[in-house]
């Protein structure tokens, strides 16, 4: 297992060198894209933009661009174009928005998935099935900004049942601070409880047809025990891999609509505020922190998967 | 006293394109101890009388009708909760595929000892781990206290089935029922299991229900045998009675197919011709009708499985008279099926 954690640190350099490679060259190909006239401010003469390019390092060759950029990203220094802010700064400061919002999202779609998609596959083809089939559809066929704008408007606007908005950090006040998250939790899980339930549903429905199924009960185990130990535990295994993708998506700045809706400074926020504004470094630190994410996580998974089957082995 | 008695058994299931009768009035006894095959072909209903006595044929679609008694505990309409304490306990099950029949994901010594404790509540961890690595130890695996630990995929298909053979055996049931259990099996490994089957059978008093198409098995280790064809029961007797004294033309067809190392070597392998009926839409009368080069106008009605040329105890579904019965199944000097064209002897 060591050899295989190493090897996969090892591909995870290459996959953020690859990535910061093709988020530097997407920027370079958007029209308009001259940092330069950004920076040196609307009505600037010919000669103050000279001059900024010549200070930042505009005029030297993308490659060289690249490799000063990266080196700016290792050793901490790097700024943004707009705000001159130090970037790693800015994402340590909007980190704990976004790692609260991806764990009590993540925690809450994992939890009510397992409990929909089982009791889906345990009444498969009756009404609770059916109905759970439906609402788990307009779960996932909702985009999350339409969810946001209807839970703002009614239950923070309208009836005034939670606040409009903001953040709370946890250190400073944990009731409110679960109390401005409840409707950006539940507005980003929806999507992924509808999604999990019917993965899930459907992997119950395929174990419970298995040989080893049918010898649990000629064994004489209790059906809860059959279901709990048998099949349950054998259809989760999938989950627990799609659950670490999806959280790592999220924590490494993916929910950017959650976060602008219910006005989160969150990472995700962030790269959406510098993507509008052609914002070279902050774009290519938050892709990067969401790569290094991805394959951490991916990581632990196969960990996991490995320690849940033992039919697996971990190879890299 | 009688272990079990079936009696008039008939499961039937709702499927999309109607009803498939899959037993059809299966009536049998079985004594403690006693080694009883129910050999047929794929279809013919045998599995499905198996499962039906675990009660694991129960499901909304199936319909069960008749009398299935352990002693004197009628099983059919006996309660789920009943049910679970007679499985893995008075009746256990052994099942042909031994490459799915364990979950991949729990350790096999784990797998028993969940059994041991489901019926034994009280027994310990520690004690329900030392009657398993016994049992295994006694199913032929060696190293067992280590192999305990052992998950599924790290066995071979025979030490796979060894597994689940200490398994039914853990709570010592009155009933073992072996659903084919050497079909999967490599050849050499087959003589094995069977044996490992009845010594334990022997040791434990279990009285053993092995369902099968393989005349080799039967010949093995039963004592009594049923020739069961869609989903009816076409003959019973003992070994002696099956192997020499065949009362029904499918019997001597199952008896003709049998290849042998004594006799010349036949041009093409034996087969019985046309297909097994569909049991969604049976032929009226006897099932094996369409098949027969005897049949005749009786045909068309059922025959009752009672005696009607051999000895007691020996029955069969046939309307043909004992004299033309033992005409017509020899076939060159040996017991077999003479149809058409092919000649299957």
């Amino acid at each position: 297992m060591g050899r295989f954690i190493v090897r996969r640190l090892g591909s995870m350099a290459i996959v953020l060198v690859a990535i910061s490679i093709l988020t530097f060259l997407i920027f370079q190909a958007i029209p308009n894209g001259d940092p330069a006239v950004r920076i040196a401010g609307r009505h600037a003469d010919p000669a103050t933009i000279r001059d900024v390019r010549k200070t930042w390092g505009f005029d030297k060759p993308i490659y060289v661009q690249y490799v000063k950029t990266m080196g700016k990203i290792f050793d901490g220094s790097v700024i943004s174009y707009t705000q001159s802010l130090n970037v790693e700064d800015e994402i340590k400061r909007d980190f704990p928005v976004t790692l609260s919002l991806a764990l009590g999202a993540g925690l809450l779609w994992l939890f009510m998935g397992i409990v929909f998609g089982v009791i889906s596959a345990l009444f498969a083809g009756r009404w609770t099935d059916r109905a759970l089939t439906v609402l788990s559809l307009i779960g996932i066929s909702t985009p999350v900004f339409v969810i946001a704008a209807l839970m703002l408007y009614f239950l923070a606007f309208k009836w005034s049942i939670f606040p409009n908005g903001d953040y709370v950090k946890l250190t400073d006040d944990p009731v409110q601070w679960a109390n401005h998250l409840i409707m950006p939790w539940t507005a980003l899980s929806l999507l992924f409880i509808g999604f999990y339930s019917r993965v899930l549903r459907s992997n119950i429905l395929d174990t419970i047809n298995e040989d080893y199924v049918r010898t649990a009960r000629a064994k004489g185990l209790t059906e809860r025990r059959v279901i709990v130990r048998h099949v349950v535990r054998n259809s989760l295994i999938p989950i627990i891999s799609l659950w670490g993708l999806d959280f790592a998506a999220i924590i490494g700045g993916g929910a950017i609509i959650t976060e602008k809706a219910f006005n989160l400074p969150g990472v995700g926020a962030f790269a959406a505020n510098s993507i509008g504004q052609l914002d070279v470094p902050p774009v290519l630190v938050v892709t990067m922190f969401g790569a290094f994410f991805v394959v951490l996580l991916q990581t632990v998974v196969d960990v996991l998967y490995a320690l849940l089957d033992p039919r697996i082995r971990l190879t890299a | 006293m009688t272990l079990l008695t079936i009696e008039n058994l008939r499961v039937s299931f709702r499927t999309e394109d109607g009803v498939v009768q899959a037993v059809d009035d299966v009536s049998l006894t079985l004594d403690p101890g006693e080694v009883l095959a129910i050999v047929g072909e794929s279809g013919s209903g045998k599995s499905v009388t198996g499962l039906t006595v675990m009660g694991l044929s129960r499901s909304p679609n199936a319909r069960i009708e008749g009398s299935i008694k352990l002693r004197d505990q009628e099983l059919l309409t006996a309660s789920d909760d009943q049910l679970r304490k007679i499985r893995g306990n008075d009746i256990a099950m052994i099942f042909q595929d031994p490459m799915t029949a364990l979950n991949p994901v729990h350790r096999v010594g784990d797998q028993i000892i969940e059994q041991i404790r489901a019926h034994n509540p009280d027994m310990s961890k520690a004690a329900a781990r030392d009657r398993t690595v016994d049992l295994m130890e006694r199913a032929g695996i060696p190293r067992a206290a280590e192999r305990i630990r052992s998950y599924p995929h790290e066995f071979s298909g025979g030490m796979r089935q060894r597994v689940m053979i200490a398994m039914a055996m853990s709570c010592s049931p009155a009933i073992l029922i072996a659903d084919e259990p050497t079909t999967a099996l490599d050849v050499t490994i087959q003589a094995q299991i069977l044996r490992e089957i009845k010594k334990l059978g022997e040791e434990n008093q279990t009285a053993v229900i092995m369902v099968t198409h393989d005349l080799g098995v039967v010949a093995d280790i039963a004592d009594r045998a049923l020739v069961m064809y869609g989903g009816r029961v076409v003959e019973e007797g003992s070994l002696d009675e099956i192997f020499y004294d065949p009362q029904h033309p499918y019997t001597w067809g199952l008896l003709g197919s049998i290849t042998r190392l004594d006799r010349e070597r036949p041009h093409r392998l034996p087969a019985i011709p046309g297909l097994p009926p569909s049991l969604l839409n049976a032929p009226k009368g006897c099932h094996f009708r369409p098949r027969c080069p005897f049949e005749f106008d009786k045909c068309t009605e059922v025959p009752a499985l009672e005696q009607r040329g051999g000895e007691p105890g020996h029955r069969d579904r046939c309307w043909l008279t004992p004299e033309e019965k033992k005409e017509k199944r020899v076939v060159d000097g040996q017991i077999g099926l003479r149809t058409e064209g092919t000649v299957i002897a």
